[in-house]
């Protein structure tokens, strides 16, 4: 497993995952899962489709007790839940019926928690706009966020999640279902949260590829263990070999990464490990 | 329009105030459960409340206290099988709505078989919101109060966890009791819908006016406002043309007053589908089409 090295060295770090076991059912998905991530740095927490994602990510957030291990978010361990993580959940309920809109969702992201009814105030409203704008998303800002595309739902809903203004934002698995041009936008717009507002940010991905100009670091989670470190240290043949446990090939095909079973050994077998899926 | 006696009938007033208190504690709580895709539960708990009322009226109580303690066990039981979980959830309620029918079918044949209350039946399935007496006024109002208040103190924490209970669960919101306590001020308010226009169409009156709100509006605020104006007028409209009813034609008889109510509700839905509403909500202000977007 790859030490997790320090990028900005020590007295940043938002994030500090430690030993992080979770056994459901007596099956153990994530086996000993350890982490750092540092202020500005977005993070890809990359793994195929059940590997452990989002049980990691809800375990970071507090909603999923671990087996073993301990999650400190700023140094101290996660006594309260509260507003120290932005999430962006994979699973949204927003039907084109419901009379919410975009605005209305972010507002949300400031009082959701708080019990009564909410009163109109000026300043409510000029901070969602501020954060509307930040995020791009004021052209439909008054439209039913039912009604919006894939893309644009995601803008919004990244806003709701960072109005409280967290150090850390959690996305699980924002670019899913979203179509070349809005996954291109989304990467920016996060790239653009982590370096330029020092939010740390981890996404969920299976496919790594659209991430590669912007990740500064990545997870790499796969038999319940996790490799992380720069995408340049994790993403060798010799580091996942050992992660999976048996040989895998990390190809580099026209700009794209490619993980795969068995090259080597038996060309016959050569089993994508990691779906390449086209963007752009 | 106001046939004679309108105005001065005491059962005509106790009617206009027992009628607006439930079709605005109905429209506030059908709006939520249109928004939480509830309306099975909603219906589930109206046939909770039949077998309620049924039973009450075999202990010799009043109506009311059946479907409102029907109700709320009924709710409580939705929760305990798992209302809170998304698969256990139609599950649940199916249960709960399959056993009170049953418990409705055989308090329903006492009641009449007991030779008593042979009008229970129609009281109780179909509502009879002239006989109701004005003592229960205050009843009705302090239950009313009640589902509004707590429906109040949750309002954003129940729409938070209704979009997304992990993100409100992140927050801190206690997402279980949350909707353990809407489901509870749901069912209050559907024991005040059987009450008025039955416990078989109370889900008219709440499902009817929050589903029209909902095709005319863009807030969840401004929903919950029409949801009332088109529930109280639907009621009062109705308690208006059966009390006229009984002057139609020769034969002196007033046709249900539930029948008119849900009628109007029914309409008002259809209205709400016109597409000069629709204009007016899915306009997006600086984009020429809908789909022009980044779709």
């Amino acid at each position: 497993m790859t030490d997790a090295r320090w990028r900005h060295g020590t007295g940043n770090g938002v994030l500090d995952v430690e030993g992080i076991s979770v056994t459901f059912a007596g099956r153990r998905v994530l086996d000993g899962v350890s982490f750092k991530i540092g202020a500005g740095e977005l993070t890809g927490l990359i793994g195929a489709n059940g590997a452990g994602k989002t049980t990691l990510l809800r375990v970071i957030l507090g909603l999923q007790r671990p087996n073993g291990g301990r999650v400190l978010v700023e140094g101290a361990p996660l006594t309260r839940l509260g507003r120290s993580i932005g999430y962006v959940p994979q699973k949204v309920q927003l039907d084109p019926d419901m009379p919410v809109r975009a605005r209305d969702l972010v507002a949300l992201g400031i009082d959701g928690h708080r019990f009564g009814v909410p009163l109109p105030s000026k300043t409510r409203r000029a901070t969602v706009d501020e954060m509307l704008h930040a995020v791009g998303a004021e052209r439909f800002a008054d439209a039913r966020v039912g009604t919006l595309s894939g893309g644009e739902q995601q803008r919004v809903l990244i806003a709701q999640a960072l109005i409280s203004r967290p150090r850390l934002l959690l996305l699980d698995e924002p670019l899913a279902n979203l179509d070349p041009g809005s996954t291109q936008e989304i990467i920016g717009l996060l790239h653009e949260i982590a370096s330029h507002q020092q939010v740390a940010v981890l996404l969920s991905a299976h496919d790594m590829n659209p991430l590669l100009p912007v990740m500064d670091r990545v997870v790499y989670i796969a038999g319940g263990r996790a490799a992380s470190g720069r995408t340049d240290e994790v993403i060798r043949t010799e580091v996942l070999s050992a992660l999976y446990g048996h040989h895998v090939e990390v190809l580099h095909v026209g700009g794209r990464v490619l993980v795969v079973a068995g090259l080597g050994t038996n060309e016959d077998h050569c089993l994508p490990v990691e779906t390449p899926r086209e963007v752009g | 329009m106001f046939e004679p006696g309108f105005f001065s009938s005491q059962p005509v007033h106790v009617a206009l105030i027992v009628g607006g208190i439930t079709a605005v504690v109905s429209a506030v709580a059908g709006v939520f459960t249109v928004l939480r895709g509830q309306s099975f539960a909603g219906h589930s708990l109206a046939d909770v409340s039949t077998a309620g009322g049924s039973g009450a009226v075999l202990l010799g109580m009043s109506p009311l206290t059946g479907f409102i303690s029907g109700g709320l066990i009924g709710a409580a039981a939705m929760d305990l099988f798992g209302i809170q979980r998304v698969r256990g959830r139609d599950l649940a309620t199916g249960i709960v709505l399959g056993a009170s029918i049953g418990l409705a079918a055989l308090f329903l044949f006492l009641d009449t078989s007991a030779g008593a209350e042979t009008g229970a039946t129609q009281q109780i399935l179909f509502g009879s919101i002239f006989t109701i007496d004005s003592s229960t006024v205050p009843i009705v109002a302090i239950f009313g109060s009640a589902s509004l208040a707590v429906m109040a103190a949750i309002y954003r924490p129940l729409l938070l966890s209704s979009m997304s209970s992990d993100v409100a669960a992140a927050r801190g919101v206690p997402v279980r009791l949350v909707g353990l306590l809407f489901i509870l001020a749901l069912a209050l308010a559907v024991g005040l819908s059987a009450l008025s226009i039955g416990a078989i169409l109370s889900t008219a009156l709440l499902i009817g006016p929050a589903a029209a709100a909902l095709r005319v509006t863009r807030r969840v605020g401004l929903s919950i406002a029409v949801a009332c104006v088109i529930g109280v007028g639907a009621t009062w409209l109705g308690v208006l043309l059966a009390y006229d009813s009984y002057y139609w034609g020769s034969s002196r008889r007033g046709l249900p007053v539930s029948f008119f109510i849900v009628g109007v509700t029914f309409l008002a839905y259809v209205a709400s589908g016109l597409p000069v509403f629709h204009a007016l909500v899915d306009r997006r202000p600086d984009t020429a089409a809908p789909d022009a977007g980044e779709r």
